[in-house]
Parts: structure tokens; sequence; C-alpha cells
């Protein structure tokens, strides 16, 4: 009898994996439901001996048990994607089944808990400090301080809170570790809360994710004897971007609107219902088991600068191979997109990359020699993020995006702060006018003989820009989060790189560019 | 005189009585049985929690996935974020609408982490990924 893997990713499932599944175990075959491997263009992935087939279909069930398929990529493990990869977070894709217990175990599982529990909770944290390792959510903060504050934090009930929200578009990375490998968060969490005296902990998980919520719950169930006394619950959010950030999502947790806090006091200090909490992206958390299992040193030998061990980089959008990449730090973005991505679904050429998600600049091919790395984003007026990469060919309105980021900032904003509320707004209906050709006229308390100092004619395009900068800069330094804080970025990039999208001309480029 | 629902609300904030922050949890069970949050349910969460009504009515009102109102058609769900935009899905919206006509309520959202095989959309709990015209046409007309 053959055994067939598939994947249960919400992926796989989504084009279609469920009716294949179903179709080898008609033709007879024992089917295993695996974790996905990441190389999306080719699910529903069938694997057979270790070597794999897709996309299949259900009529190609036929001629992949008897050998005839064209649909055959040879030996998975050797695909370029994946042979190129350093997966330390995502070690098991596409190898375990998710949620069994007896696979976690057999390929390494638990050995960092055992670990912390051996080496005590001061040592783990600096071991976590030592790692180098920084939030994965998008801020990039080192984890391990972070850990060491609330540590040190005299409390009676401490949390560790997994930021679970991700909303950012073309990131996936944390969905798919929660569905394919959902003890490895749980061991990452009972690590810190071991490490920081936290007992409880809670994973928020954004309601759009139904299949990790489903695979976290049953993971907890079957695990909760082994992380005990740690207990964890799952949280599901209820469609709103902005628990994303850590301090609206505490409000969510405490069942109140997910407004932004202002900050001090940290979370690390007053978090959850007041208490010291760790918030720690999903990547994050998972990154602390091999950490602790191999050493701090093995995970910090992987990166470059101050951006230390992998990151699982999402490629997405129109590109040709999209799919998870864990690698080092330090990959440029050319490579990334052109030589693992190989370059657009469509076949057409790049116009742009966004790098970072709603809230990430977007960068021209210009700028493709750029490594991977949290500071020379930074440079640049960009972000990496969470690691979600989104190619856009030559068909995409640079323009029309820069009008989404404030339309979607507008959405989503919470309200608290009015940069961010108003300001997103304005910005939609000033984008608008500029794509429209229309500059604003004065309107009638413009015209009023007391207002001295308004301008007498209507605004120019070029005019109409520079208030767009103006307005950019307001929301950038004067938002409470990264919501309106960043929204600039995608919309200043936009309009830097692709002035003529917004009808103005290309400026001449500054020297010290 | 107390109805079967207001029974049923009661249940439903009892068997989340050991959570801390109960009030999500709570809320997502309610719009989840009845369709919808409305306003003798926000009084009675309130009450049973020690909450205002206004508090209440605060947190439904924030949140995309409550509503005050049941939602009279089915719910089709695409994704209209970066990712699937790179992928042409707002060429699919206007075929989508006209197809879907009073009958299916097409509403927008933001990523369903589906980002390298979009457009997308989910039904429910069910999603569905690399959609073009006649696919997505296909699922508004079964949808039940």
């Amino acid at each position: 009898m053959v055994t067939v893997r598939i994947s249960d990713d919400a992926l796989a499932i989504a084009c279609g994996a469920d009716e294949v599944a179903n179709a080898f175990a008609q033709a007879g075959a024992t089917v295993e439901r695996v974790s996905s491997w990441g190389m999306q263009w080719l699910e529903p992935l069938v694997e057979i001996d270790g070597k794999g087939f897709g996309p299949a279909t259900p009529d190609d069930v036929a001629a992949i048990l008897d050998g005839s398929s064209p649909l055959g990529i040879g030996a998975i493990a050797e695909h370029p994607f994946i042979a190129g990869q350093q997966r330390l977070t995502f070690a098991r894709a596409g190898k375990t089944r998710p949620t069994d217990l007896a696979d976690y175990e057999a390929t390494g599982g638990w050995k960092g808990l055992a670990r912390a529990r051996e080496i005590g909770a001061e040592a783990t944290v600096e071991e976590v400090v030592a790692s180098g390792l920084r939030g994965r959510g998008g801020a990039g903060f080192p984890t391990g301080i972070k850990w060491r504050t609330v540590a040190a934090a005299a409390a009676d009930q401490k949390y560790i809170v997994c930021n679970a929200d991700e909303g950012d578009s073309a990131t996936f990375a944390d969905r798919m570790l929660m569905e394919g490998d959902p003890y490895c968060l749980i061991e990452g969490m009972a690590i810190a809360g071991l490490a920081t005296g936290a007992t409880r902990g809670y994973i928020y998980v954004r309601s759009e994710y139904p299949h990790a919520i489903a695979k976290l719950e049953e993971a907890i169930r079957r695990s909760a004897h082994l992380v005990a006394p740690f207990v964890l619950e799952v949280r599901v959010g209820a469609g709103a971007y902005v628990c994303g950030e850590e301090t609206s999502l505490l409000n969510s947790l405490e069942g109140k609107r997910g407004e932004v806090r202002a900050k001090p006091p940290i979370p690390a200090l007053v978090g959850l219902f007041g208490k010291p909490t760790i918030v720690n992206n999903v990547l994050s958390l998972a990154a602390v088991p091999y950490i602790l299992a191999e050493g701090a040193k093995a995970y910090a030998d992987y990166g470059m600068g101050r951006s230390r061990g992998t990151m699982p980089i999402q490629l997405a959008g129109n590109i040709k191979h999209g799919g998870l990449y864990e690698t080092a730090f330090g990959i440029s973005l050319g490579q990334l997109v052109n030589e693992i991505g190989g370059g657009t679904a469509s076949g057409k050429p790049i116009k742009a990359v966004q790098v970072g998600g709603p809230l990430g600049a977007y960068l021209h091919p210009d700028q493709f020699d750029i490594p991977f790395d949290y500071e020379a984003y930074a440079a640049v007026d960009a972000l990496i993020g969470h690691g979600g990469i989104t190619v856009f060919d030559e068909d995409a309105d640079m323009a029309g995006m820069a009008r989404f980021a404030m339309e979607f900032c507008a959405a989503e904003s919470c309200g608290k702060c009015t940069p961010c509320r108003i300001g997103s707004v304005r910005g939609k209906e000033l984008i608008d006018r500029i794509m429209a050709r229309v500059p604003r006229e004065r309107d009638a308390l413009e015209g009023l003989p007391q207002m001295h100092n308004a301008v007498k004619t209507p605004r120019s395009l070029e005019d109409e820009i520079v208030l767009l900068e103006d307005l950019c800069e307001t929301m950038k330094f004067g938002s409470l989060c990264a919501l309106g804080g960043f929204t600039p970025y995608p919309v200043l990039s936009a309009l830097k790189h692709w002035p003529e999208d917004f009808g103005a001309r290309r400026a001449v480029p500054e020297a010290a560019e | 005189m107390r109805d079967a629902k207001a029974n049923r609300l009661d249940e439903i904030i009892a068997s989340h009585s050991r959570r801390e922050g109960p009030l999500l949890p709570i809320l997502h069970d309610v719009q989840a049985e009845f369709g919808c949050i409305d306003e003798a349910a926000k009084r009675q969460i309130a009450q049973a929690l020690n909450l205002s009504r206004a508090e209440v009515h605060g947190v439904v009102s924030f949140y995309h996935d409550f509503t005050a109102e049941p939602k009279a058609r089915p719910v089709l769900k695409l994704c209209r974020a970066e990712a699937c935009k790179a992928r042409g899905v707002e060429a699919l919206v206007d075929g989508a609408m006209a197809a879907a006509g009073d009958r299916v309520k097409i509403e927008t959202i933001y990523c369903l982490g589906l980002c390298s095989a979009g457009p997308s959309a989910m039904i429910g709990n069910a999603v569905h990924a690399r959609l073009d015209a006649p696919k997505l046409d296909k699922l508004i007309r079964e949808i039940a």
C-alpha cells in the first residue's frame, strides 16, 4: 500500500487539497495529512516516497500512482527552493503531521523546554538575549531584553501573550507555523513562561484563520500535561487589523475596544490586566525552542550585523514561485524576487515590490541589491516588517496603491489619535484629487476677507503633492502607533519612485542618493 | 417573561464565566448563534458582566466581525489587500457584484493569508484561492 502525503495547510485546502486527498484514499492509497513545505505554487503538492507532484487535481491521481504523471518535480528536499533555505523555525515544514505528538517528539520536539527546565529561568533569558533574536512581528525589538524586563518585574501574575493577529497582506508565516507546527509555538511559549515566571499564556489569533485556531486548540489540549503548570488559551480576534498592535491587542484580550494605549507604561511592566506581560509574535516565540535546544550561538551564527538568525520570508503577490523561504538575514531583495521567486507570475517586468505589508515601503527594482536586514531597510525609509514581500508587475498603478494605503488606514484606524483617524481620510481625498488632476479650489472659508494667510489661488498639482508630503510627515510623527505612523511609508515611497503615476514629473535625482 | 433566547444567552455567558476578559468570546458565540448582537443581547451581556450597555455597544461596533443586525444575505468575503490586488482581484470585482446581485453580499476583507495564490475568498470558514472570473462566478452562484 502506497503512502501519500498531502498538506492540510489552509492554502493547500483552498487550492483543492481535500479533494485530491479523497481521490487518493478512494484509489486505495494511505493518505497522511502533513504540514506544507511552503512551495505554494505547487500546492496541492503530493509526496510519495520523498518525491513530489504538483499542483495536483483529482484527475491526476491515477497518473501519479502509475508513475506516468508529468507533474513530478523529483525529490522535494532537493528542490532548489527547499535546498537553498536555512530552515530553523520551519525545520519541520512538510515533514510532520501537525498535531501528532509522536512526530513532534521524534523531530527534536520539547528539547528546548527540557533544557530550559534544566538551566533555569535566568540562564534561559540570557540564552535568548545572547541569540540576538529580535521581534519578528515587525518592530525588531530584542526579544531577550523584553523577557529580562518581565522576569525582573515583581507581580503575583504575569502573562505570555502571543500576537498571532497576522493581518499584513503578503504574510502567512504565522499561519503556516500555527497550522503546520503548533507544538513549536506552544513549546516557545512554555519556555517564555518558565523564563519569566508567567503561568498563563494567550494566543490571540485573527478570526480569518479558522484552520489555525482549530489546530492550536487541538494541540493545546493534547500537550497540556507536557507544558504544565503553564496554561494556554486561544483567543479569537474579531476582524480588526489594528489589534496586531500590541497594546490594542491587550485591550481586545481584556474585552475592550481594540484601541491603542499610549506608551509608556510598556506592556512588559503594565500589560494584560495591568500585569507584566510579554507580547511576542508567533515567529519570535517559535524561534525559541531551537535557540534553547541548540544554543544561542548556533542561532546567532546566522545573519548579518545586528540582524541575527533567520527570517521566514514570505514571497507573495504577482510572483511565479510564491511561498515560504526561511533564510539567514543578508539575502538581497533581487535574489529573493528574481532568482528564488522566478519573477512575476504574469511574466511581465517587475514594477514594484512592497516589503513589510500594508505599512511597508514600495521598493523600486533599482534597489534590488538591498540586503535583508532591519538597519539596511530603515536606512532607505523602508521596513522588513513581518517579512512579507508583494511583487507587482508593470500594470500596477502606484498612485492607486498609495491611495489604497490611506484607504486601508482609514478603514482600520482605531480612532484614538487624530493624525491616523482624520489624516488617513484626508490623505485619501488628496490622492483622489491628484489622480483626477483636479486640484482643490479655495473653499468658502478661505475666501473670507479675514483669512489673510489663506492662499489666494487654487492649489496646483505641485501644491497638492507638497500637502500630501506634509500630511505624511504629520501622520508619521504624530500618530500613536505604527498604523498611522507607517502608512506614510507606502505613500511616500510610491510618490518618490513613481512620480509619473501621480502626474508629476520625475525629480532630478538628489546628490545624496 | 423571559424567552428562550434570553435563557440561551445566559447559558452562553455562564459557559465563559471562568475566563479572564470574557466579553469577546461571549460576543463571538452570540454572533455565531443568533447572527447578530442585538440591543436586548447587549443589555443582558452588560448586566451579567457588570458593564454599562454603552461599553458593550462600543465593543460590538468596534469590530468588523460583530453586527447589530442579522445579515439577510449569504456573504462572500473577497480579499482586496495588496497581494490580491497584485494578482488582479480588482478586475474581478464588477463581475462579482453583478453575479451576486441582491442575493449574495460581497464583503471586502483584508487578507486571508493566501497571498501567493490570490485572488482569494472566504465563505463561512471555507477558503478558496487562485480565483479567476469563472471560478468566482461559480462560487457566488453556488453559495447557499
